[in-house]
């Protein structure tokens, strides 16, 4: 029993480090990233890579999604007399939550652990002291570039996939109710209001900020070893994920405080 | 022991003490680099070698003692002159370390844009690539990624990338090890031609006693934190000390 207590202690102690590890880590972020120099040319590489990397991917999950989200409601709102519904309950659902979570989840595993794989191989093969030694900040110039890359490209992304999600939806009443373009997307902007669109691009940045924080985090403390690298990269994915969902549920207590929904 | 005091000493460590958690890996080492000099330092796999030059850069932070290159205390200065004093010091790392998202004209550009205040701003970096990669006899790798490289090729570009910035100093470190003995050899021969042309001082991380004995003028046994015995190859060769003699056997 006593062993047992222990561990659950060791346990809250090592999570308590991470974590402060961490908030010191974007102290630095935030300390170093006002000032120059500043690495220009990486930064806009990363958004290029980033964003261009992620783009097929979210671009098709988010079709899919909006496809299987109208199929799987269009029984039940007929059941209701309620299809007429269906755009309106889409693009809620879909800018307000479905689309935010969904791509930043798919980021985290996408660019979250490439960042953490890229950043703990150049850890363990030296070249970031190689870097440091050329007389660059290795800190300013592969860490603040992409978690600023991260923050900016993924609401970017978001709107990306949520404007096909949209239009898979689309697709489907098209199909199966012949209802029109025009008919569709006017019932969509007449439903979403400022306070579906606004908070929700919002903690997008929020989003982006954790992949890339946590990516970056994990890779540039990476341990010794190619089993660190794949640690590193598995545990930046993990951490992401788990962070999503905090930032999002607090996005909301906020959203909710604000516009008293 | 042998220490050619004639000329003027480059670098200077003095009662220099790192300690990881409760490994005290250095416990007091001293050593002396002279102007011109190829100072080898050998020991175990753990026993602080790479942690030692790590500090000499600024790599690694030393719980106690002084590090003075080229009259300058490395723990005094501030990062801007950190970073200039580096561009004296070419750091030749065990595993290379090129960057494996650039190419090899990009890997040696790459201290030569980020130095502007030893070389200013070049327009064209191509005829100083092309003269660093000719000195390790690969010119036409220039546009090669690292992946396309051999282990022996990786070592010259990074000693290419090393010299472009026309150091007065290069520390070696491991400089053969995963190296066959053909291509070792030849690393060797590589780095005595680039003393003999550039005349660089060199402090070269070793437990190559092949290595040791082609280059050391001096060298140094580091052992349990400290700089056990010193002396040249043949000195150290024809110790008796059994500590010693491990690493000759």
């Amino acid at each position: 029993m006593k062993k047992y207590f222990a561990n659950i202690i060791e346990v809250i102690k090592s999570f308590l480090k991470e974590v402060g590890e961490i908030s010191y880590f974007a102290g630095r972020f935030f300390k170093e990233f006002l000032f120059p120099p500043y690495e220009f040319k990486e930064f806009l590489r990363q958004c290029y890579y980033i964003g261009n990397r992620s783009l097929f991917l979210v671009g098709v999950t988010g079709f899919i999604i909006g496809l299987v989200f109208t199929l799987q409601s269009r029984p039940t709102l007929q059941e209701f007399g309620a299809v007429s519904w269906m755009a309106s309950m889409v693009s809620v659902s879909i800018i307000r939550e479905i689309g935010p979570i969904i791509t930043a989840l798919i980021c985290a595993g996408r660019i979250g652990s490439g960042i953490g794989a890229e950043l703990g191989s150049m850890k363990v093969t030296e070249q970031i002291d190689a870097m440091e030694v050329s007389g660059t900040n290795p800190f300013k110039y592969l860490v603040i570039t992409r978690i600023l890359a991260t923050t900016l490209m993924l609401p970017l992304l978001v709107i990306f996939g949520d404007v096909l999600a949209i239009y898979g939806s689309y697709l489907v009443e098209n199909i199966k109710d012949n209802v029109s373009f025009q008919l569709y997307f006017n019932q969509v902007f007449n439903i979403l209001e400022y306070s579906d669109v606004v908070p929700a691009t919002l903690k997008t940045f929020f989003f982006g900020f954790a992949i890339g924080l946590i990516g970056c985090y994990k890779g540039y403390n990476c341990k010794k070893g190619t089993a660190g690298v794949g640690k590193a990269a598995n545990a930046a994915v993990v951490y992401t994920s788990m962070l999503l969902f905090i930032i999002d549920f607090i996005a909301v207590f906020i959203t909710n405080i604000f516009y008293k929904m | 022991m042998t220490n050619d005091s004639s000329k003027a000493p480059i670098i200077v460590i003095k009662d220099l003490h790192k300690t990881f958690g409760t490994n005290k890996v250095l416990d007091g080492f001293n050593l002396v680099l002279n102007e011109g000099e190829n100072l080898v330092v050998m020991g175990k796999s753990g026993s602080g070698k790479s942690v030692m030059i790590k500090c000499l850069i600024g790599l690694e932070t030393p719980d106690s003692g002084t590090i003075s290159v080229m009259n300058k205390e490395i723990n005094t200065l501030e990062q801007v002159a950190i970073d200039e004093l580096r561009t004296e010091i070419g750091f030749l790392f065990q595993g290379s370390a090129l960057y494996d998202s650039m190419s090899v004209r990009e890997n040696l550009e790459f201290p030569l844009r980020r130095h502007t205040k030893k070389f200013g701003k070049i327009k064209d970096t191509t005829p100083l690539v092309i003269e660093a990669l000719e000195s390790v006899g690969l010119a036409n790798a220039i546009n090669l990624m690292p992946n396309e490289l051999s282990g022996g090729m990786k070592r010259r570009i990074a000693l290419a990338r090393t010299l472009i910035l026309k150091p007065k100093i290069i520390l070696y470190d491991e400089p053969t090890t995963g190296l066959d003995p053909i291509t070792s050899k030849e690393i060797i021969l590589l780095m005595k031609s680039i003393q003999e042309k550039y005349n660089t001082s060199s402090i070269i991380i070793t437990h190559d006693v092949d290595c040791a004995k082609a280059i050391a003028n001096r060298m140094i046994l580091l052992i349990d934190g400290i700089n056990y015995i010193e002396g040249t190859f043949e000195e150290l060769n024809a110790s008796n000390d059994p500590k010693v003699q491990a690493f000759f056997k």
